[in-house]
């Protein structure tokens, strides 16, 4: 019987289940925890539970035959025939993960005349290129790379199948995983292979980041997942790894079948230094006070060579664009340095920064949220901190040199 | 236009924090909330409606208690709302939730569009549009940032991308998520409220449904969670102490570190 146990020899009727659950669906009766019908099994409690009194009990899967399945395949997303960065940090922790398994480590690159990146492919550590070159590769439609996709994973039969959580990556993948029936781990941070069962350990943050979940896919195959650009480590470019470049066909579309999404523009923003991808963010929060400080924000960032990040209460009162919203609303951040000014750190916000390198938080109060997810603490008033870094940058000669070039030009 | 709008209840998130002892989640007050970003899909499934006619059917999956936000969804311009609830859906990962989803969908019957946001904030997949696009073997556009034109048989959108964004002309029936911004969510009117009070609203089993036992809740989840943790963090702050251009300069030195 499928539902929440609860295993009475174990329980002690301590209650932090009850507190931990979302739906109401435990209590305590008789110093024991029961369940009710409100349970959604969403299994929070489990790990609330200090004496492991509680567990989910499954029907048991018709057991498949999962042994046809071998090798670890990585998505080499490339746009304008380019290959992603994120496309190397999959290569980067594919090569641990398939010496962990002992297999093969394959990547995927589909595209229109993308051949010649093939074989930075096999320098930065896979072992077999699968490429597919065709027109309607070319851009990023997702019927037409659904079918490819499908049709290799059922002619070649991948054990793992990783995808960087790019907008692209997380539109298809799980239309490839509807398509098999099997399961998919959203935005993953951390993967390892369980030295146990081998099966792949897919860890990613849930509520804002508060908390990791593990999850596993033991069943089905292949087993997938997105993973969030900018935390696996790209491995050094071996030129002596060796590869093969294995070509497939693109089986062209049925011709009576007209195409149901249709691309009519595809519009590249000029390359602007987005918060996303920035190396430095100088941000801010309601800490900073007024409107006017704005200012000393941006100065501060143009002088560090960094680009302003706000919070999402900024955003609301209109003194940022949205573009500059960093949090769960808004963008996730990883850039090497990351200064806060006046950010207390709400858990949506915290949410979108824990791929920050560094992280110095500047707030008035020493009990302030944003100091638990910090390197470096400054309890100071921001306005200050903020007058007194620019001064200091300012008054440095390569700095002198651009502000009495800049007068120059005004004048 | 018959249009479905994705609704899910999802916890308030400012009631969420830890336990500093016990390190698990605390979640006081049990208030739950619409989906933010699926408060957009909805006011554009109205939108739309106002400008070709027909019908905004709010679509959910969940305990008894959605029927809230279902009917809080009919009193900001859907006409009526269908909850899939039944025991035997706890548990579902998006796979399952997607096949129960797509159930609704079928049950509804003759649906031109289907409207979802794009993920929802506690579990941030953004997994359920696509996989139930597939389910229902129609196409799907993710994050969509703006509807241009739309009549019965095609739909101009924007399809916001990682650099930009793409024009798309998508022939319906179709599924869309939305991003947050592409309108400004409707409040509740004073007509609407009284409406919706008395809205139509179905709650339908996994036997109503004929949903495949092997498909639906934890038995037709592919995936499981095996552990949840409190990330650890690794080091304490370090505090810098001192007047503020000392600290200025502190900080001018970590910059000139790190980067």
């Amino acid at each position: 019987m499928t539902g929440l146990k609860i295993h009475q020899d174990k329980c002690v009727g301590c209650g932090l289940c009850v507190k931990t659950c979302a739906a109401d669906a435990l209590a305590i009766q008789n110093k024991k925890a029961v369940v009710n019908e409100a349970c959604i099994l969403c299994g929070m409690c489990l790990d609330s539970c200090p004496f492991k009194a509680i567990s989910i009990e499954k029907q048991a899967a018709p057991k498949e035959d999962l042994s046809a399945y071998h090798g670890i395949w990585i998505y080499a997303e490339q746009q304008q025939g380019k290959i992603l960065q994120v496309a190397y940090e999959l290569l980067g922790k594919g090569q641990e993960l398939a010496k962990q398994k002992g297999c093969k480590l394959t990547a995927l690159l589909f595209g229109n005349d993308v051949a010649n990146e093939a074989q930075s492919l096999i320098v930065y550590g896979a072992d077999e290129v699968l490429l597919c070159e065709h027109p309607l590769l070319d851009t990023q439609i997702d019927e037409n790379y659904i079918d490819l996709f499908d049709q290799l994973i059922q002619e070649r039969k991948p054990e793992i199948l990783l995808f960087g959580a790019t907008g692209f990556g997380r539109s298809i993948a799980p239309r490839i995983a509807a398509r098999r029936q099997t399961g998919l781990t959203a935005d993953c941070t951390i993967l390892d292979i369980d030295s146990e069962n081998g099966l792949l350990n897919q860890t990613r943050p849930a509520f804002g980041g508060n908390l990791m979940a593990t999850i596993i896919c033991p069943n089905h195959r292949p087993q997938m997942a997105t993973v969030r650009p900018g935390i696996m480590q790209v491995q050094p470019c071996d030129e002596a790894h060796t590869g093969e470049i294995i070509r497939v066909d693109y089986a062209d579309p049925d011709a009576s079948k007209t195409a149901s999404v249709e691309l009519l523009e595809q519009v590249i923003a000029a390359h602007v230094n987005t918060i996303a991808d920035a190396d430095i963010i100088i941000s801010a929060g309601k800490g900073i006070g007024s409107q006017k400080n704005m200012e000393l924000v941006k100065r501060l960032a143009e002088l560090m060579g960094g680009v302003v990040g706000v919070s999402r209460p900024l955003v609301d009162i209109g003194w940022s664009e949205y573009q500059n919203q960093v949090g769960q609303t808004g963008s996730t951040v990883s850039p090497k340095l990351l200064i806060t000014f006046g950010i207390s750190g709400a858990i949506q916000h915290l949410a979108g920064i824990s791929g920050a390198k560094t992280i110095i938080a500047v707030n008035t109060d020493p009990e302030a949220p944003i100091f638990s997810v910090a390197h470096y603490k400054v309890v100071a008033d921001c306005v200050e901190i903020l007058k007194h870094m620019i001064a200091n940058l300012e008054a440095r000669p390569e700095n002198g040199l651009l502000i009495e070039e800049s007068k120059d030009k005004l004048s | 236009m018959k249009i479905a709008v994705c609704i899910k209840q999802v916890p308030s998130t400012n009631e969420v924090h830890m336990d500093p002892v016990t390190n698990t989640i605390i979640r006081d007050g049990k208030q739950s909330v619409t989906n933010p970003f699926d408060t957009y899909a909805l006011e554009q499934a109205v939108q739309i409606k106002d400008h070709l006619g027909g019908e905004v059917i709010a679509l959910s999956m969940g305990i008894p208690a959605t029927e809230r936000l279902l009917r809080d969804a009919t009193s900001r311009g859907a006409d009526r709302s269908l909850l899939l609830s039944d025991r035997s859906f706890a548990g579902a990962d998006t796979l399952a939730t997607s096949y129960t989803l797509s159930l609704g969908i079928r049950e509804l019957g003759g649906v031109d569009l289907i409207l979802c946001g794009k993920m929802a904030v506690d579990g941030d997949t953004a997994q359920i549009g696509p996989e139930l696009a597939e389910q229902l073997g129609l196409p799907h556009v993710t994050d969509v940032l703006a509807i241009d034109a739309i009549d019965e048989q095609t739909v101009l959108c924007r399809k916001a991308t990682d650099n930009g964004y793409q024009r798309l002309k998508v022939t319906l029936p179709a599924l869309l998520t939305v991003v947050k911004d592409l309108n400004m969510p409707r409040m509740s009117s004073l007509p609407g409220i009284l409406y919706s009070l008395d809205s139509p609203f179905e709650s339908k089993t996994a036997a109503d449904l004929s949903a495949d036992p092997a498909r639906i809740g934890l038995n037709g989840s592919p995936t499981q969670v095996v552990r949840t943790y409190v990330p650890q963090r690794i080091r304490e702050a370090i505090v810098l102490e001192g007047d503020e251009s000392q600290l200025a300069e502190d900080l001018l030195n970590i910059y000139s570190e790190v980067i």
